[in-house]
């Protein structure tokens, strides 16, 4: 008998009056929690190794199962919280660095809700979105410092030189970057087809464009990462947009690692590395230590491409952010992406997605200030993600200074994603985060592009709604207006970062 | 004709079609279908009182990751129809709908045997009749499709094939 320390974190209640040992959730289950027995003909559980992702729950046919928070087991103490012996024991155990999935889970503040949206009374009147026209469309790409116009001989004028290239959305919304690898190619599918269908991009993230998406190019940016995995011509040459992937915000500074059990034979040929073998991406580009060196890649990029595309970088939201972006935009990148540390991941070490970087509400407000301060505001567009939960973040974000925002873990919950924060370990009982041949099939595309097309139609009608009541009737005018915005119990320092009143301050 | 194994004063002319690559094996599909076709169509009911008798008309065929559920495929040249004995198993000539008339059936068989699909099941509560899928005549769309929660089975218009 070994010493077992591993605790279930999760009771699972069987009712057994509504049982009828149909096995759905004894099929359904990749971490083999429940059994059935054939010689009593009944499903029995063993909530050890269940993660919480409620995949048994929901297929049930008659509601038998619940899955429960486990009590606390331990002693109350407030400094030893239960996560804090828990992780100890983990790690007493592997003696390895803990992983975990998706963005962090911990109790730091929330800035988007501690924001608040203004409506028109009297003296603007408010638009109703159903009856007028409403104008959400969004440019990304850098503007030029100043334009010239030609009159021509025939009195018409002409716009003299060359526009830098644009990416049109018809909403604000972009599908953040995930990799084929850490997701399923039905997953990838259904971002690409739903962005597709939605007049929006989606993003490859580090691990190569497989072939089949190739249709999708058009609504498709490309990342470029410092595993450069699946980078050639064509790669660069099947999308809108490049990116250039610095940091994500659950692991700034922090490699990634694919194991060599999840590239199969298709993966390896999307990331062009051999079949079994690890995809390791080192933590920092080797060719990049300095913004003179990013520069170099941006104008390598845009010389591959031809100078047809807008090339971005992405960067992890950390403490000097404001200047790194300031060099960013000086280096000629056409938008800069700014992940927050809430930010989603596949794979993280937990004590960097719960301790590294700091809140993108944060980081795109100073930003957009310093960018404003320095002139150069208009030289590239911003995207902000790391988790963005509903319409309205994504209107205070706009109103922060954002152009646009990129969503991920929102997209992957519209397709069934549960936060179990189990995608490392491969077993996704919902089919997104797997390349397991029995669970991949879970998630059909055709469900999956119909969701995500539904939330974005969705997000879409509530931002109409809330720019309506506040009397705008394009989202060009509130880009950057942080006076539609008041903060609420925030101190003084951190209004001050945000640039916006408290809530009860008028003009 | 047309009353019995028609929709409500409608052509049939819609066919279940499986879409095997989304099939995730759950096998929801048979459980739904038991219960439809169970005595009291509630599933505590029918899975406490009456499982041994309940045979679903669905079958999820299983190998390895891959798998799907196939029924009765109403064939254009259904050869249950033509080994059937005592004329149960008929053809609706308006609707193509392949039904088994369980009064008339005396259990000998012959379609078990010649189905190529292997999907008509011995009734055994009824000790005689044979069991197919009905397309549950008697619902807007059958059980095992509204039921599958990958819509790995559709119910669709009749695909006609070009020459």
């Amino acid at each position: 008998m070994t010493l077992k320390l591993k605790q279930s974190e999760f009771e699972i209640l069987r009712d057994e009056n509504k049982c009828i040992s149909c096995e759905v959730c004894v099929r359904q289950c990749s971490n083999d929690v429940h059994e059935f027995d054939a010689d009593s003909s009944a499903v029995s559980s063993e909530s050890l190794n269940c993660v919480g992702c409620h995949r048994c729950e929901a297929l049930c046919p008659t509601g038998a199962i619940k899955v429960k928070k486990r009590d606390l087991e331990f002693k109350e103490n407030f400094n030893w919280s239960a996560d804090q012996i828990k992780n100890i024991y983990r790690q007493a155990e592997s003696g390895g660095v803990l992983l975990t999935g998706m963005g962090s889970d911990r109790p730091h503040t929330v800035y988007w809700d501690h924001l608040l949206l203004n409506a028109a009374q009297v003296t603007n009147p408010s638009i109703d979105p159903l009856r007028e026209p409403m104008e959400i469309k969004t440019f990304i790409r850098g503007k030029p410092d100043s334009i010239k116009i030609k009159k021509s001989g025939s009195g018409s004028f002409k716009l003299e030189g060359r526009i830098p290239p644009h990416l049109e959305l018809e909403t604000p919304i972009l599908f953040s970057a995930m990799s084929y690898g850490s997701i399923s190619y039905n997953t990838c599918k259904s971002l690409a087809a739903a962005a597709s269908e939605s007049g929006t991009l989606y993003n490859t993230g580090e691990g190569g464009l497989h072939r089949k998406l190739y249709e999708y190019a058009g609504n498709t940016i490309v990342q470029v990462a410092s595993g450069r995995f699946g980078v050639d011509k064509e790669y660069l040459s099947k999308a809108a947009a490049i990116e250039i992937k610095i940091g994500q915000g659950a692991k700034p500074g922090i490699g990634g690692h694919l194991p060599g059990e999840k590239v199969t034979f298709d993966i390896s040929s999307t990331r062009m590395i051999p079949e079994g073998t690890d995809a390791i991406s080192p933590a920092p580009h080797h060719d990049i230590y300095s913004i003179e060196d990013l520069k170099q890649l941006i104008f390598a990029l845009k010389e591959a491409i031809d100078y047809t595309k807008p090339v971005g970088v992405k960067v992890s939201a950390v403490h000097n952010i404001a200047p790194i972006a300031s060099g960013i935009v000086r280096a000629g990148a056409d938008f800069i992406a700014i992940d927050g540390f809430r930010g989603g991941t596949g794979a993280a070490p937990q004590v960097i997605r719960d301790n590294v970087g700091i809140p993108v509400e944060l980081a795109l407000a100073s930003v957009d200030t310093r960018l404003r301060e320095e002139g150069i505001r208009h030289r590239s567009s911003l995207i902000v993600g790391g988790s963005i939960r509903s319409s309205s973040d994504v209107v205070k974000a706009i109103a922060l200074g954002a152009d646009a925002v990129y969503i991920a873990t929102a997209a992957l919950v519209a397709m069934g994603c549960h936060l179990c924060q189990k995608c490392y370990t491969g077993k996704c009982n919902w089919g997104i985060a797997t390349q397991d041949p029995y669970l991949t099939k879970r998630l059909n595309p055709e469900i999956g592009i119909r969701r995500l097309k539904g939330l974005l139609h969705a997000w879409s009608l509530e931002i109409k709604e809330m720019l309506g009541g506040a009397g705008i009737n394009a989202i060009e005018s509130l880009r950057g207006n942080r006076e539609h915005l008041r903060g609420i119990n925030l101190s003084e320092r951190e209004l001050s970062i945000l640039g916006i009143k408290h809530a009860g301050e008028a003009w | 004709m047309l009353e019995k194994h028609g929709r409500e004063g409608r052509y049939c002319l819609k066919r279940i079609y499986i879409n095997e690559e989304y099939c995730i094996g759950c096998r929801l599909c048979e459980i739904y279908c038991q219960v439809k076709h169970s005595k009291s169509k509630k599933i505590l009911k029918a899975f406490k009182k009456e499982l041994p008798d309940m045979i679903s008309r669905v079958l999820v065929e299983e190998i390895g990751c891959n798998s799907f559920a196939i029924q009765c495929r109403h064939c254009s040249d259904a050869p249950c129809v033509e080994a059937c004995i005592s004329g149960a198993m008929t053809k609706n000539p308006n609707t193509g709908v392949v039904n088994c008339d369980e009064e008339k059936c005396v259990g000998c068989w012959s379609c078990i045997m010649v189905c190529p699909y292997g999907v008509i099941k011995r009734d055994l509560s009824a000790k005689k009749a044979a069991s197919k899928c009905d397309l549950c005549f008697d619902e807007e769309i059958p059980v095992c499709v509204k039921n599958c929660p990958n819509e790995a089975l559709k119910y669709l218009d009749i695909k006609i094939k070009k020459d």
